[in-house]
């Protein structure tokens, strides 16, 4: 799950981890007066799930309060569209105000999980600012990783290995070290699958202080972190995407016109790349579920058919823990439910295909039958 | 032989007694499966399926002789059942359920790696070594046909429909194998791989890969070095888009390499036999046996 700017920088002060001076705002005359507080200039921040803010107007550095508030109030309640959200953008409903900071260098500081290494990264550069992935793309040597063992857990020699990479000289190596520390201790103890600060800002007199930073928890620990759902905005999701995910169904929307239900996020993966290839294009990428019960199925359907892209719905399951019959009834009760006028073509293999096959036969359904993937794509194009 | 498990397999069950665990486990069975004891702490002492239970993997090893345990306990449980499963002495773990912490992934590596024990999964559908009727995991059984094609692949259903596809052509199979597809794994594409490539029962291999990760440069770089037998592949996700992402660390550390196209170029500079569709998969295997 992905958290706001405010709410990673909340943890990382509660862990330790220099951050700016801040506050984050609903209002925009607050955001002003806060300005002020800050004796009269600052940086206002759109609060958003999306990088990009700063290239997209979501950022701005103002001199007094009257700008900080017009500022304010001209982003709270817009949707803002970076490079990284998607036209549609995000809605902007807060904004954290910061004091200004004295910069002498901008660094890139991150720690991740590498699932080739099976461990948590450190990743360090001395190019800190907007272009790191062309940084890593052309000049891999200016990029350090080095991985933290599981067993021995972070150990100061990691820093003084980044320290050194940064020419940092002792005093700020030290401070560099124990920062990196409180931050795997962070990532310890709130199960987080990243944290990046970028810039980590080394201030005129030295200090190091986190200035921007990106934050996501690991959804599967949510089990024992009981406060991870207030820290939800779900108004930073895709609305289909949100009614889906509450229906525990995995949907992404697309650009083009074929509908799809499968199961397994593999085998709908497959089936929007067969669908491309005999020149259609999907409309969604669904996965409604290994344990999916007819209740999921047609909730499923009924999302994808409120489409009003969608011209025509392919289906295709390999039954397995989902059995094909399970999902017939699904979509047969969908279809009573509600008006469809585009076709259908199914596809049934798999764990009581044969029943499933009859359950749409006799229900009625106008439903042209596919006995496997490539002749399902060739309907499709018909 | 197979690989990974045989007709020497005996299997305990963590999580039989459950519902999931049983209706699953009563399918391992009547595959051949010989499954030979149920884990469930505090049900010692019943019989399930007609196996005995026990409350503890020591037990279970130390009385019924098994040396794999299938896990299908609930998330929040299943880091607990892992390191007792690696604790209580048997050389292979595969751990169907999903929705295990990362973090707690990267400590069982660790541990699985100090015990010398080997895991599939987490969050994936087991194996199947066919010949052998020895199906640990969730894989439906009368998809297979028994013959010298190892499959692995990372996910459920894309992994039975690439078997489907072979069986519908009258291709056996070996071995199949779903690795799983969170972000650590226990055995790795690569490591199967090494595996069929000793197996005198794989003649030829099925790789599918999916967008997401460099496992699939890993596979590719073995093959190039050191496999001998003709592999097919295919990667899922061609058409998938980037998604709204967060940060950039990911992408530091795999590059481009997530991407398709480029799983499919190193694959292809291994040598392999590439399936552009998925509904090719099976046709592309029987052209490569020539």
């Amino acid at each position: 799950m992905k958290l706001h700017e405010y709410q990673a920088k909340n943890i990382l002060k509660s862990f330790g981890v220099p951050v700016p001076n801040g506050k984050v705002f609903e209002s925009k005359d607050e955001a002003g007066k806060f300005v002020d507080e800050l004796g009269g200039s600052a940086v206002i921040k759109a609060q958003v799930h999306a990088g990009g803010r700063g290239k997209a107007g979501g950022v701005k550095l103002v001199r007094n309060a009257q700008d900080g508030a017009d500022f304010a109030g001209s982003i709270l309640g817009s949707k803002l569209v970076t490079v990284q959200t998607g036209p549609e953008g995000v809605p902007v409903n807060s904004v954290l105000v910061e004091e200004l900071v004295d910069i002498s260098r901008e660094l890139y500081l991150s720690i991740t999980v590498d699932g080739g290494e099976k461990s948590l990264v450190i990743i360090a550069s001395e190019e800190g600012g907007m272009e790191i992935e062309e940084v890593a793309e052309n000049t891999p040597e200016k990029i350090q990783q080095l991985h933290i063992d599981p067993v021995s857990g972070y150990q100061p020699y990691l820093g003084r290995q980044v320290g050194a990479f940064l020419s940092m000289d002792s005093k700020q190596t030290r401070a560099l070290s124990a920062l990196i520390e409180n931050l795997v201790n962070a990532i310890l103890e709130n199960d987080l699958s990243l944290v990046e600060i970028n810039p980590l800002v080394v201030t005129a007199d030295g200090g190091l202080l986190a200035a921007d930073t990106k934050m996501s928890t690991d959804e599967n620990a949510d089990f024992r972190h009981s406060k991870n759902a207030d820290l939800r905005d779900a108004e930073q999701e895709d609305p289909l995407e949100r009614i889906a995910n509450e229906k525990g169904i995995q949907y992404v929307k697309l650009d083009g016109d074929v509908g799809c239900m499968v199961n397994g996020a593999g085998l709908a993966m497959a089936t929007m790349d067969v669908i491309a290839q005999v020149g259609s294009s999907p409309a969604n990428f669904l996965d409604v579920g290994g344990g999916g019960s007819e209740e999921q199925v047609a909730e499923a359907f009924k999302l994808i058919v409120s489409d009003p892209s969608v011209k025509k719905v392919l289906i295709n399951v390999f039954g397995g823990i989902l059995r094909c019959d399970v999902v017939a009834n699904g979509v047969v009760s969908a279809y009573k439910e509600i008006d469809v006028n585009v076709p259908i073509i199914v596809r049934m293999t798999g764990t009581n295909a044969e029943e499933g096959g009859e359950i749409l036969r006799s229900s009625g359904i106008p439903a042209t039958v596919a006995h496997n993937l490539a002749e399902a794509a060739q309907k499709v194009a018909e | 032989m197979s690989i990974l498990v045989d007709t020497n397999t005996r299997v305990l069950v963590q999580g039989m007694t459950g519902k999931e665990g049983g209706f699953q486990t009563e399918r391992c069975i009547d595959f051949g499966t010989n499954v030979v004891a149920g884990v469930t702490p505090g049900r010692g002492g019943t019989t399930h399926l007609d196996r005995p239970v026990y409350d503890s993997v020591k037990q279970a090893v130390n009385e019924q002789g098994a040396n794999v345990s299938l896990i299908f306990v609930p998330a929040a449980f299943a880091t607990d059942a892992i390191f007792e499963a690696a604790d209580g002495g048997v050389d292979l773990i595969v751990c169907i359920t999903d929705g295990i912490p990362t973090l707690d992934m990267s400590k069982i590596s660790a541990y699985l790696a100090k015990k010398n024990v080997r895991m599939i999964g987490p969050n994936c559908p087991g194996l199947t070594s066919v010949a052998d009727k020895a199906k640990v995991g969730i894989i439906p059984g009368n998809i297979h046909k028994p013959g010298s094609v190892g499959v692995v692949s990372r996910s459920g259903t894309l992994t039975y429909e690439a078997v489907g596809q072979l069986s519908a052509l009258g291709i056996g199979q070996s071995t199949c194998v779903g690795v799983g597809g969170d972000p650590i794994i226990g055995m790795r594409h690569k490591d199967i791989l090494e595996l069929f490539e000793e197996d005198d029962q794989t003649e030829s291999v099925v790789l599918i890969g999916e967008i997401g990760g460099t496992a699939e440069q890993e596979a590719a770089e073995y093959i190039k070095e050191h496999m001998t037998k003709p592999v097919t592949a295919f990667i899922a996700g061609a058409t998938a888009p980037p998604g709204r992402r967060m940060g950039h660390a990911g992408a530091i550390i795999t590059g481009s390499a997530a991407t398709a196209e480029s799983k499919k170029q190193a694959l292809l500079d291994a040598g392999c036999h590439i399936s552009d569709s998925p509904g090719d998969i099976g046709i592309t295997v029987q052209k490569m046996l020539g």
